[in-house]
């Protein structure tokens, strides 16, 4: 039960010969209940790889797979939580909590205490009937969460969830979702471009090459969290103090740098 | 906008200067002798002939009466364009099958005149109310249909993406994402849609043999009588700014509501 494979994936866009290739050969496990984020400089790909899990992409080569099936089109065992959100600005924080649920054609009552429960876990309980519009960014991406979890898929999909988030709003939401992964865990794909970010969340940290994106390494944090007991930690921002974390950090500081162009960028 | 603010009172005083700019040219034109008074009446005349309308009948009914026989073709066909042409242009733009098999019908036939239906509408329709129902509804249904479409094939596709995801069934798809996000453009449809419809009114009631607008003009047409022809014009002119100005109103209102506008 939920667990993702991508098995020497290519991916090229346009034409099969002369398009652009941004994708090649990437092999990856992510096993059940793991967290794994994938790093890499902008335009490396990484955001495909997940796009390729929910079903929005096909390789070009290679297979992806979850729980040993192939993936053909999208669907609610692989939620996924957009950057911009898109949550239905003509739907209330309700109504877009309840879309799947009633897609999946549950009960009312079962319906309602699901809807119920996600809106506990986020936090949300006061803005059931607000719409998008009316909630700031962050809380428009809680939102955007509990329609995820409340779906309870085999794979939860994150694509830069907290990028479009200001600074202070981010550190919180990161720091929720430490805690709902730590007493929820689910097996979940979470990209992103900041490093801290990657390793405070994550059980396995991969890091893409430039494009053709490939994965260069992959780093275990959960080890050494476990043994320093980061979670003892509430804030990140003491987290990130710690010495265990800034060494990991700065391996995969070192290792993003050599992919940086002659430039620098 | 080119040029520089104007004040309210200021835009207000140039349109008054604009209209009283026409209905002099039009009032030197008629009382000129270029063209017989009789072809070309002055704006006083027909205004007393317009006012006159509302109390004395013509061609069987007062002004009112004929407005509102004609409201009821025009709604009939504004209504049936929008019942078919929404719906037909979000399924078309969603199922890219349709799409292939109704578009290119659909090209070629839209860019026939309203008025072009005139012989079919009296062979099939003979006098009854069918006749001019098809000829607005050929009027209004291009850009309802359009315009929906549109709308559905430019609904943003994180919208899609989330609720595919969301593992949503094609008609859901269509009636909880892709109407509700194409609505404005649904609505400017509508608007564009309500216009050609009473555009095509008169042409529309060439055939029609008992009361209405057009009916009431092609009457007055037969005895020359061009006040009232005129009158009929005003009516029609004067109907269609008022029902423009409904669906500004509904659709600010309706954005509004959606929280489009802050």
């Amino acid at each position: 039960m939920g667990s993702i494979r991508f098995d020497k994936v290519d991916k090229v866009f346009g034409p099969k010969t002369g398009g652009m290739k941004v994708l090649e050969g990437i092999d990856l496990v992510i096993g059940e209940k793991e967290f794994v984020a994938i790093v890499g400089p902008s335009g490396c790909g990484k955001t495909t790889c997940l796009r390729m899990v929910a079903g929005f992409e096909a390789p070009s080569a290679g297979s992806v797979s979850v729980n040993g099936r192939e993936i053909t089109s999208p669907g609610p065992d692989r939620a996924v939580v957009f950057q911009q959100f898109a949550l239905f600005p003509w739907k209330t924080v309700r109504e877009n909590i309840d879309l799947g649920l009633r897609n999946k054609r549950l009960p009312r009552s079962e319906r309602s205490d699901r809807i119920a429960g996600a809106l506990k876990l986020m936090n949300l309980e006061s803005h059931a009937e607000a719409f998008p519009h009316q909630l700031s960014g962050g809380m428009q991406q809680r939102v955007a969460i509990a329609r995820a979890y409340v779906l309870d898929p085999e794979v939860l999909l994150m694509d830069e969830p907290f990028g479009a988030l200001d600074a202070q709003t981010r550190v919180v939401m990161q720091e929720e979702l430490v805690r709902l992964a730590r007493r929820n865990p689910r097996t979940v794909l979470f990209i992103t471009h900041a490093v801290e970010e990657a390793v405070y969340l994550a059980d396995r940290v991969a890091i893409m090459t430039r494009r053709p994106g490939r994965i260069k390494e992959v780093l275990d944090v959960k080890p050494v969290r476990l043994a320093e007991n980061w979670d003892r930690l509430a804030r990140i921002e003491d987290v990130m103090d710690l010495e265990s974390f800034v060494h990991l950090r700065t391996q995969i500081w070192r290792s993003l740098r050599e992919e940086k162009g002659p430039h620098g960028v | 906008m080119n040029g520089a603010r104007l004040t309210i009172g200021q835009g207000v005083a140039w349109s008054f200067l604009g209209i009283a700019l026409f209905l002099g040219l039009w009032t030197s034109l008629s009382v000129s002798g270029l063209v017989p008074r009789q072809f070309l009446p002055t704006p006083m005349e027909t205004a007393a002939r317009f006012l006159s309308l509302f109390t004395s009948p013509f061609a069987g009914a007062t002004l009112p009466v004929h407005l509102a026989s004609s409201f009821r073709r025009y709604a009939y066909g504004v209504l049936l364009a929008a019942a078919i042409g929404v719906p037909l242009g979000l399924l078309m733009g969603w199922f890219r099958l349709l799409d292939d098999i109704v578009s290119p019908i659909f090209d070629g036939l839209r860019f026939i005149a309203p008025i072009a239906w005139v012989p079919f509408a009296a062979l099939w329709f003979g006098t009854g109310i069918g006749g001019p129902v098809m000829i607005i509804f050929a009027g209004a249904f291009p850009p309802c249909l359009i315009n929906a479409y549109r709308g559905a094939r430019f609904v943003e596709p994180r919208f899609i993406e989330a609720a595919r995801m969301l593992g949503t069934s094609d008609l859901r798809m269509i009636r909880e994402i892709l109407l509700p996000s194409a609505v404005p453009s649904i609505i400017a449809g509508l608007r564009v849609a309500a216009g050609l419809g009473w555009q095509s009114l008169v042409g529309a009631e060439l055939i029609v043999a008992a009361a209405g607008v057009g009916f009431m003009m092609v009457q007055a047409q037969a005895s020359v009588q061009t006040t009232t022809v005129m009158s009929g014009m005003i009516a029609i002119g004067l109907v269609g700014m008022l029902i423009d100005v409904l669906l500004r109103q509904g659709e600010a209102w309706l954005r509004r509501r959606r929280g489009l506008e802050a």
